[in-house]
């Protein structure tokens, strides 16, 4: 009798710590079971949740969103965090729409001005942050307001219409039109936000700078000590990330349909909402770039689904925060055994 | 903190005494908006600039640094009162809360007028000076069911608001609409609490472009035989009609919405925005600071528009194709009208 207590109490400890083990090594299926379990509870729960028209609808309200989870998630890595970056999206449509529509300058010359104001605007954090050495919190917290500024001083507080932007420069709206692959609907919005993630997900795992950009993530004095020289692989952080915000800039005029200073206010929050539910660890260093675009998905499963359901919005919200403060202790779980 | 007070006290009491002294002083008055952001509140200032060189009033302008900013439109209050001015045009972007400063000023023999946004109460202002938002949402909803004729009576319409905490424009502007349409409000201080089904559902588009998108999206999900949409604003009804646009069902819907600011208005032009109704801001503020003015040479105060609790500033239904019984005027006069 003993015996046999023993031995099943040894196998449940078995079973928990290999749940652990398993989630250890594999942080991302964390996210992916939350999303396969909220999937299958919308398809019951709201009606023409599965259709396939309403799954990819998700995508397209994702695309932006995820696009900027994606330049939140480089900094995050290590250790960092960017708040500016809805404001330098929102900043690079302008210039965009600006140029193009209200100044006729040549479309893709607008595109690249907008793209280059992105590249601009994160070697602007990255100096701040490796040079004065301010902590990144510090530092976007300010160029978030300075950006804004600028929005509002460049735009003059004006949208620019969709119809003005489909008679000069459609081009401006490529990220908008969309292609059906059966019942789903795809747009090439989405379809940036998936290559941007491939293109991070090789660079990270298969090239030197990823390896460096983990290991400073994890300690930057080590990563120091072996001989990586810090600034400079943050500074290309910095900047690979306003360089996502520029194309997120393009993709958004083609989701809006116009170039709006108004819209997108809470996206830098949205996008650090996505990359955390994803599990990607704020203390840097840990995690797959995988993670963010599944915590993207997610919020955008919950809002659709809680739409659907005809629920009141503030649910939305409350299932929004659940989500994180679920994601954040999980991860911290998964570590406590694993230490 | 009492020593602080003591001293800024005696500071603003010397200022005061230093004023007075000089017998040319002008009258002086304060505008503080929601932002400088939204081009409504720039027109509004504007016209509050523009009124008081007429008048030799002198205007102190202040807003805050988003729409729901309270903080700095406190601190705003509180720089008006020390400054000695005549009265305040007040947007307020926390309409109970500032109540405590706009008591502070009137103690003071200041006039507090109340742009845009009723206090909550709105007798704590001397006077409010708006639009009838309901009047807004009514002319809108009046014109959507001319508009469809017999079809009004098996419409499907999407009802995008500004935002889960139900602000009062909100419900002043979606309740006109559902009593204009011919949908019984129920109780017309709550959105949400009607039970025809004409009505597919309300979503919430924080008044933007990207939220209306969004909003669209998830009714038209709800029921893809939407055919009259009402919007909470233009830039909400533009989000809208992108949507509908992406979903190949541009015909056949009616968008209707409220503000009558310039890119709207030229909506309605090109048919993406069936009708809206025009606000006026810039008028708002112009009688605001003659209010202050007659106040400060004798004394006068604003008197309410007779049958309303507020000094009704005027709005038009804009749209090019009219309506009997709704009058309206073309988005040809309303674009030499239209704000921002």
């Amino acid at each position: 009798m003993t015996e046999a207590t023993v031995a099943r109490f040894e196998h449940r400890r078995t079973t928990a710590e290999s749940i652990q083990h398993f989630l250890h090594r594999f942080p991302t299926m964390v996210p992916v079971i939350v999303l396969i379990v909220s999937v299958a509870g919308f398809a019951l729960a709201a009606p023409n949740f599965m259709s396939a028209f309403n799954l990819s609808l998700i995508l397209q309200q994702v695309a932006v969103v995820g696009t900027l989870a994606a330049a939140q998630s480089l900094v995050i890595l290590t250790a960092g965090i960017d708040l500016s970056v809805s404001a330098v999206m929102v900043l690079c449509s302008v210039i965009m729409g600006k140029l193009a529509v209200e100044m006729g300058v040549p479309v893709p010359i607008a595109i690249a001005a907008g793209i280059a104001a992105g590249l601009g605007t994160g070697w602007v954090n990255g100096t701040l942050v490796t040079r004065l050495r301010l902590p990144p919190f510090i530092t976007t917290l300010g160029t978030l307001n300075i950006f804004i500024a600028l929005v509002y001083y460049l735009s003059g507080r004006n949208t620019i219409r969709s119809q003005d932007i489909d008679a000069s420069a459609p081009l401006l709206k490529l990220f908008g039109q969309n292609f059906r692959l059966g019942g789903f609907v795809i747009t090439y919005g989405v379809l940036l936000m998936l290559a941007v993630f491939a293109v991070l997900y090789v660079a990270l795992n298969m090239t030197a700078w990823g390896k460096r950009v983990y290991a400073i993530g994890d300690d930057a004095e080590a990563a120091a000590l072996a001989g990586i020289r810090v600034n400079r692989v943050l500074l290309s952080v910095y900047v690979t990330a306003g360089l996502i915000c520029g194309l997120a800039a393009w993709s958004s005029i083609g989701r809006v349909g116009s170039v709006s200073p108004t819209s997108f206010v809470e996206a830098n929050l949205e996008s650090i909402t996505a990359v955390v539910i994803g599990g990607i660890s704020l203390f840097g260093g840990r995690g797959s770039i995988a993670a963010p675009l599944i915590g993207a998905i997610i919020v955008g499963v919950f809002n659709s689904g809680l739409r659907l359901m005809g629920v009141d919005v503030l649910w939305q919200l409350f299932a929004t925060g659940w989500l994180i403060i679920i994601a954040v202790a999980v991860d911290q779980w998964i570590r406590k055994i694993a230490s | 903190m009492n020593t602080l007070k003591t001293t800024a006290c005696a500071a603003a009491a010397l200022f005061a005494a230093t004023l007075g002294a000089n017998a040319q002083e002008p009258t002086r008055a304060c505008i503080i908006t929601k932002t400088d952001i939204n081009p409504f509140f720039v027109k509004m200032k504007e016209g509050a600039e523009e009124k008081g060189r007429e008048l030799g009033v002198e205007i102190m302008a202040y807003a805050g640094k988003i729409d729901g900013d309270h903080e700095t439109q406190q601190q705003a209050m509180e720089s008006c009162i020390a400054a000695g001015v005549k009265g305040i045009l007040l947007v307020a972007s926390d309409p109970k809360a500032i109540v405590a400063q706009v008591e502070q000023a009137q103690a003071q023999g200041i006039l507090v007028i109340a742009l845009d946004t009723p206090l909550e109460p709105a007798d704590a202002a001397d006077a409010t000076f708006a639009t009838d938002n309901y009047e807004a949402g009514r002319l809108i909803g009046a014109w959507a069911r001319g508009t469809l004729g017999d079809a009004a009576q098996d419409a499907k319409v999407a009802m995008l608001n500004i935002n889960a905490s139900q602000p009062s424009v909100d419900v002043l502007r979606n309740q006109g609409f559902t009593e204009g349409f011919g949908i019984d409000p129920k109780d017309n201080t709550r959105i949400g609490d009607e039970d025809d089904p004409r009505i597919v559902g309300q979503d919430y588009t924080d008044g933007n472009e990207e939220g209306g998108r969004r909003a669209m999206e998830a009714l038209f999900q709800r029921d893809p035989s939407i055919n009259v949409v009402y919007t909470i604003n233009e830039p909400a009804a533009a989000g809208a009609a992108e949507a509908l646009r992406a979903f190949g069902r541009q015909e056949g819907v009616t968008i209707v919405s409220v503000d009558g600011g310039c890119p709207g208005v030229q909506n309605v032009a090109d048919g993406v925005i069936g009708a809206t109704s025009q606000q006026y801001p810039r008028k708002m503020a112009e009688m605001g600071i003659e209010a202050i003015a007659a106040f400060a040479k004798d004394g006068t105060r604003p008197q309410n528009t007779e049958g309303l609790s507020f000094t009704d500033t005027g709005v038009q239904l804009v749209t090019d194709k009219p309506v009997e019984g709704v009058p309206s005027i073309t988005s040809a006069e309303g674009l030499k009208l239209c704000w921002g």
